[in-house]
Order: C-alpha cells, then structure tokens, then sequence
C-alpha cells in the first residue's frame, strides 16, 4: 500500500512534482505514467526517502519510508539501474544487501536464480555489466528482502522481450499474491497489458488516474479500408468522432458500429478491431499535451473511481 | 478463506512486518565490508602493503649498519602511509556519490546518519589496525635489521611516541573524512586531501618565515602545524591547545556543517 498526499516538490522556481496524490493498492498493479520530466522519478524518491518533498506526503504501509526499521524487508526499490557501485561483482552488490537486511546468505543466490543471472555473471564487475543485466541485478537487489511493495522505475529498460515478459509475469505474481507494484514505464502497451491502475501524471500533475479498463472504456475502433477517405466521411455522418491514423482510421464507434456503417457506404473492410494500446497511447498523448499548452486552469480531467 | 484468515492476509499486507531496526554492528560490519570489496579498493591496498613492505628493506640497504633505529621503520613506513590509509575513509564516504552507491545504500538505511557513522566507525578502526601492523613490521625489521648487523636493536620510540604517531595518522584520517562529507566528490575530495597533507604544510611554513605576525599566529589557525608537531614527538600543553583549537575549526565546524547538508541532500 502506497500512499502519495498533496506531494510538492519545488526546485527554485519549477515545481516538478505539483500537488500530487494517488493510491496504489495491495493485489494490484498501478502504472505510473508521463512524458519526460513529468516528476515520475521524483516522486518515486521520495518516496524512498532519497529526496524530500516541499510539501505533501507520501507513505509505505501507512508509515513514512525513513521511519521503517529495516525498509528492505517492507519495500523492494529499484530507481536507476545503472546505480551500482561499477567496482563490485553483482553477487557481492547483492551480499552487501543481505547482510545489511540480516538475511541468510542462501537469499542471493535465490534471487540470482530469480531473475536470470547465471553464478559466471554474478561474479563479473558490474561496470562490465548490459544495461538490462543491471537491471536485473537490481530487480534482484529489490526482491531480495521478500517485500510487500515493489516500486520500480522503467524496469523493462534494457530488458529483452523475454525478460520483459518476465517481468511482467513476475510483476503480475506479486500484485495477485497481495503485493502492491507501482511501476513507472513508457512502453505504453505493455503498462496496458499488466496494470491495473494507471496514474498519468504531466508536468509535476496529474492529469488522469484509475483503474485502467475504466480509463480505456472509450477505447477506439481501428477500421482500415482501400478508401479511407469515404470510410472517415461515412462514420463522420453517423455523428462519429474520427481520426486520421495513417491508411485507416480510429472511431469511438464500437467495431460492430463501425462494420456496419462502412457496409452501408459500400466500402470494403480490410481490417477492423479494437484500437488497443493505440487507445492508451491517444489518450497519453491528449492529456499530457493539454497540460503543457496550459499550465494553469482546469482542463476536464477525467478521473476514474479512486483505488 | 474465513473472514479472520481473510483480514490477517490483509493486515499482512498493509502494515509494515514488526521488523528490528538494523542494529549499528551490522552496519558497522557491511561498511567494513564495502571499503575492501571493490577494484579500487584493492588496487589501493595492494599499494599500501607494496609500500610498507618496501620501505623495510631499503632502510636496511640505505642506512649505515650501525645506525639502523626502530624509528627508522615507523617514519619509512608511516609517513607514505600518512598519504594513503585516509584515502580508505575518504572514498568510503564519496564513493556513494560518485559511485552512485548511495541510492541502494541509503534506501536500505534511510538514516543517513548511521550510515556515515558506521563509516566513521570503520575508518576510526582502520588506522588502528594499520598503526598496529606498521608497529609491528617496523619491529620486525628493526630486529631483522640488528641480526644481520650483529648488534643489539635500538628502540627508540616511546609509548606516548607511539601515541602521538597514531593520533597523527588519525588526523590525517579526520581530515580525509571531513573533506569527503564536505564535498561528496571523490576527485574533488581527493584532491582537496592532497592539498592539505602536500600543500598546507609548506605554504603555511612559507608564509610564516615571510611573515612575522602569521608566524606567530599559524599553530592556532594551521591543522598540520599540530599534527607535525605530534610526529616530532614531543607536546608541551600550549601544543595541546594549539591542536585543539585547530581541530575543532578545521574538523569539527566543516563536519557538522557538512554532515547536516549530507543528512538533507537528494540522493539521485
Ligand atoms: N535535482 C534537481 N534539480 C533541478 N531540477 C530537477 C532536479 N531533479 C529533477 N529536476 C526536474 O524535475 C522535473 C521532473 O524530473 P523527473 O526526473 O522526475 O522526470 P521523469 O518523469 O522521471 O522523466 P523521465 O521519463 O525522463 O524519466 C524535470 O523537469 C527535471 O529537470
Ligand atoms: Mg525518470
């Protein structure tokens, strides 16, 4: 369970994270979302206790991270990959992690195994180490305590597609055994396929947040057809809302809707099926768009039940 | 699942384990650790044994037989030892930053303060340990030295000398330290060290043989002054007080003020 309220954070005149709050959930996986610079990465730090907020608040479990014991055994982070001491062999990243958590020794190579890294591996310097096995190794720094919250910072960077279905499914087994996950990505269409929540989040704002079926149920229709042009004026005089994307086009009409309207115009379909990812995608770039063109004032944010 | 099954499960999940805090030792142990466990670190070790073990020999082979003294050892040893062993500390503290350790280190240990503590701990002990082992090299080659020559080893190191040279050691130590939590930087930091232990000492005399009033004023205000004035060995109590005050200007202040700025700033 996490819990950001009213978070703030100010650098001199720029406010990179503005009044910021959401839930994530136990059981559930929430997708932290937002373009460059959106104050994603400062509000996971913190929450990790590594930065300080103006303003606000943000809890782990209800407490705040830097009054947990030993935060290890509650919380596994992952912020930067790339943030490993280059001189260390990845086992004794890991051995300094145990040690400081008080955890038997036979951990480390459980979660060498966990996630992938072979013994040869774990003995080279990290320095040497791939980006994605940097970030495997830190995935294992942050499942090493058996935690309750997991919160990673674009994970799947560097990772492989088999690492990143992997990932996912690891991510999906930890929310469905109780865990809570709060993951922050730009591969759009996977945070659609695992989350369960989504926090949107443009410039230091929120711009959209719940759960995502209810954020996507105006998911669109593709509809592509050898006329686009005719097709696009056919759902348009159904009082279709249509866009342009590339030889097809998205509708807000429902795929049977969309069929059939095009059948009526004598058009032939050549594909016709639900927009996904494309939905997410849209829906990402309107939003965070409208919060750079205004900075100020109440754009109409949807927001779904709160979590 | 029964309803009190169900909200155990729950409970479980949304409250902190009832976990001990990491207990100081532990700390202290995985910083230990962490000062010996990388490339670096062992390069910078390797070295310091390379120098200690070299310097026994060439005082046997460039000293008169006849003349060979204890003290020859300790300050053959001990003063390049004086250029290295604070490196230990001072890259513990800086390589979080210029590292990037950090993140990883202090999300496990949000109280910064143990952290650097059990640091200081860490360096503390190891200029303990390196005073002992470079007392006992330089006995040991005192004695080898005097076998060879057929005479009788001369000690002539007094135990408060002995003090003194490993007080010596751990200002040096405190100074690295301090510069470290200062600047969080390991080239800057590093450099800075260089500068105090190289530099300061010869300026400092410089400037006092040109100028009067500085010569009277740089023990309360020049660090090295005292601490040189520990390795010549003897310490009259205007010397105390003169190294006391220069201690608390140029270790305690900047530590503090260094120390409430590394408790606030952003680990990234
Ligand atoms: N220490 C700092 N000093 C000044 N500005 C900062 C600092 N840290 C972050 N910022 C600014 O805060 C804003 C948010 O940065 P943040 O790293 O949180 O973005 P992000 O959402 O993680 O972006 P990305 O998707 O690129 O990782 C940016 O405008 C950044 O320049
Ligand atoms: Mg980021």
């Amino acid at each position: 369970m996490i819990t950001i309220t009213s978070l703030t954070k100010r650098y001199g005149r720029l406010a990179a994270v503005d009044d910021v709050s959401f839930t994530a959930s136990p059981g559930r996986v929430t997708g932290f979302l937002g373009p460059n610079g959106a104050g994603k990465s400062t509000t996971l730090r913190i929450l990790a206790g590594l930065a300080t907020a103006t303003s606000g608040s943000a809890t782990v479990l209800g407490h705040r991270y830097a009054d947990l014991p030993n935060p290890g055994l509650e919380i596994g982070v992952l912020l930067d990959a790339s943030a490993q001491h280059g001189g260390r062999t990845g086992r004794e990243t890991l051995v300094l992690a145990q040690r400081t958590m008080g955890l038997p020794a036979a951990r480390v190579d459980e979660s060498l195994e966990l996630v992938g890294l072979t013994r040869a591996e774990s003995r080279r310097r990290v320095r040497d180490y791939s980006l994605g096995m940097r970030q495997r190794l830190g995935i294992a720094t942050a499942l090493l305590g058996d935690p309750r919250v997991l919160v990673l910072d674009e994970p799947a960077n560097g990772l492989d597609p088999a690492g990143i279905r992997w990932m996912r499914d690891l991510l999906r087994g930890f929310a469905d055994d109780g865990g809570t996950v709060l993951l922050s990505s730009h591969l759009l269409a996977e945070v659609e396929m695992i989350a369960d929540d989504i926090v949107m989040i443009g410039s230091g704002r929120v711009v959209a947040q719940g759960p995502t079926t209810d954020l996507l149920a105006g998911a669109r229709t593709l509809v592509r057809a050898d006329d686009v042009v005719a097709l696009g004026a056919a759902l348009a005089g159904a009082g279709h809302h249509v866009t342009p994307s590339g030889d097809a086009v998205l509708t807000d009409a429902g795929p049977g809707t969309a069929g059939r309207l095009a059948f009526g115009a004598g058009l032939a379909v050549t594909e016709l099926r639900t927009a996904d990812g494309a939905g997410l995608e849209d829906m990402f770039l309107e939003l965070t768009a409208a919060t750079a063109r205004e900075a100020v004032g109440s754009a109409p944010i949807p927001t779904g039940a709160s979590a | 699942m029964t309803t009190v099954a169900a909200t155990a499960t729950l409970r479980a999940v949304v409250v902190p384990r009832r976990t001990a805090p990491v207990p100081f030792r532990r700390l202290v142990g995985v910083e230990l650790r962490k000062m010996f466990d990388t490339r670096s670190s062992f390069w910078l070790l390797a070295s310091i044994g390379i120098v200690a073990l070299a310097a026994v020999p060439m005082v046997i082979a460039f000293q008169p037989t006849g003349d060979i003294t204890y003290a020859m050892f300790v300050n053959t040893i001990g003063y390049p030892w004086s250029l290295m062993i604070p490196m230990v500390g001072l890259l513990s503290v800086t390589g979080e930053w210029s590292q990037r350790g950090g993140l990883t280190t202090f999300a496990f240990v949000p109280r910064r303060g143990r952290v650097i503590g059990a640091k200081a701990a860490c360096a503390a002990g190891v200029v303990l340990a390196a005073m002992a082992l470079c007392f006992a090299l330089s006995a040991a080659g005192n004695v080898a030295a005097a076998a060879v020559a057929g005479i009788d080893p001369v000690w002539d190191v007094s135990a408060a000398e002995h003090l003194f040279l490993t007080l010596f050691q751990a200002i040096g130590m405190a100074a690295a330290f301090t510069l470290a939590v200062v600047l969080r930087s390991s080239p800057a930091a590093l450099v800075g060290y260089f500068v105090f232990a190289l530099v300061v000492p010869t300026l400092s005399s410089m400037l006092a043989g040109a100028q009067e009033w500085y010569g009277d004023v740089a023990p309360w205000v020049d660090l090295t002054h005292g601490q040189l004035s520990l390795f010549a060995g003897t310490m009259t109590g205007e010397q105390w007080a003169q190294l006391g005050t220069t201690a608390v200007l140029w270790l305690v202040v900047p530590l503090v003020l260094g120390m409430r700025r590394l408790l606030r700033v952003e680990i990234r």
